[in-house]
């Protein structure tokens, strides 16, 4: 049995289930949806067995990893049972617990990382000369520089738009407007080149098994 | 004690992770370490809490034999072959598993994606009216960087796609910027006031 080309088949068969939602809403989409969602669904649980679990949790708690067991593993074990707790009605107030955690500590870990790299990495890349870059990277650098700004004043809303502020808004959602549009662009052109993709896949993959050669 | 308890260890986790940046020696960067790791281990959990409740949500469907309950067969058996073939021979490469990943999670995700296409298009003749002149700006930003970014941009004006990446480089960075920065301080107060148990919801709305 020639594994790859059942592979293929495999692929263009749900591909094309997919694709028939293009028509209307169908059975064929339907059930390729639903498995879509099914199989997903499985790999992320066994992905995160087999990268998350196993090698920081299980190998840790037995010593598989470096030989001598962790057993203070056995806290964040427990706490997952906690989680797991969600489950059962009567014990539910325990996945609070796990809850705590993973917000108290993803809360401090974002905390410092977003305020670094979001924010104060942001700003020093704000900071641009304005002289000696020549005319256009004077020009360009003076749109981001002012378009950075004013866009700020546009999210403040602490202060009423009016006078000074108000302009320096609505020169912050002219530029808000430039960016929304081309991330929409760059969005859409992404999503076509993964559509070209699949399209090369039906055309240059499957339609040879086949005999059909374009 | 139901609120207390939990908004102690939200503190207690969050101060340790904030000290742990600004101290990062002994024994502050151990307990931090070691409650990154522990983070990971827990937040693990919430994945099979989803594939749990995945489970349970369809398996009600079928009971209580709900819209489209003829479907719900389908997302378990997936579910349970992925499991399956991931437990029973692993994850290597060649192995069931990966053949199952390459041969049709990855064609439906890429096909999922690219559907997309065709509805922010759609959606964008829809909602895109150059009612105003910013409106009309947002429109023809759009059109520019599209059509920059295929071959027939070039072939209409050989400029095109030098403004349609400007246009990336210059007025959107600073937009993204913005939007960024702004995020990030909202970020860093929504953290805080998490920290301190001033923001209550993710433990089910109580006050």
């Amino acid at each position: 049995m020639n594994w790859e080309i059942i592979g293929i088949w495999l692929g263009a068969v749900l591909t094309l289930m997919l694709y028939s939602f293009l028509y209307r809403d169908n059975p064929f989409y339907k059930f390729a949806e639903h498995l879509f969602v099914g199989m997903s669904a499985g790999y992320w649980v066994i992905y995160n067995i087999f990268n998350v679990l196993k090698p920081n949790f299980w190998d840790e708690l037995t010593g598989a990893g470096d030989g001598s067991p962790d057993y203070f593993m056995i806290i964040p074990g427990i706490f997952g049972m906690f989680m797991l707790a969600r489950l059962v009605p009567k014990i539910a107030g325990l996945s609070r617990m796990a809850l705590a955690m993973i917000v108290g500590t993803g809360a401090g870990l974002s905390l410092v990382s977003t305020l670094q790299t979001n924010c104060l990495s942001q700003i020093e890349g704000t900071i641009m000369p304005l002289s000696g870059v020549g005319t256009m990277g004077f020009i360009d650098n003076l749109i981001v520089v002012v378009g950075v700004v004013c866009g700020l004043v546009y999210f403040f809303f602490s202060k009423p738009h009016e006078g000074l502020t108000g302009k320096a808004a609505g020169v912050g959602i002219t530029i808000l407007m430039v960016a929304f549009g081309a991330s929409f662009g760059y969005t859409v052109m992404a999503r076509i080149s993964l559509l070209i993709g699949q399209a090369q896949f039906l055309l240059f993959d499957w339609l040879p098994t086949m005999g059909i050669h374009l | 004690m139901r609120l207390f308890l939990p908004l102690v260890i939200t503190f207690i986790c969050g101060i340790v992770m904030i000290l742990h940046f600004f101290i990062p020696h002994r024994p502050i960067s151990t307990i931090g370490d070691g409650l990154t790791d522990w983070y990971m281990i827990v937040a693990s959990a919430a994945i099979f809490l989803g594939a749990a409740n995945l489970v349970q949500v369809h398996v009600h469907r079928i009971n209580t034999k709900a819209r489209n309950w003829k479907y719900s067969p389908v997302v378990l058996i997936g579910f349970i072959a992925m499991m399956a073939t991931g437990l029973l021979w692993g994850v290597e490469e060649t192995l069931p598993f990966d053949y199952m990943f390459q041969t049709m999670i990855v064609p439906m995700g890429a096909t999922m994606f690219s559907l997309l296409a065709f509805f922010v298009a759609s959606a964008a003749f829809r909602a895109f009216r150059a009612s105003n002149w910013r409106a009309t700006l947002l429109l023809a930003s759009a059109f520019i960087v599209m059509l920059g970014r295929v071959p027939i941009g070039g072939m209409i004006w050989k400029q095109i796609p030098i403004i349609s990446e400007w246009m990336m480089q210059v007025p959107n960075m600073a937009g993204q910027r913005a939007v960024m920065i702004g995020a990030a301080l909202g970020v860093v107060a929504t953290s805080l006031r998490m920290i301190f148990g001033i923001e209550r919801s993710y433990l089910g709305g109580a006050d």
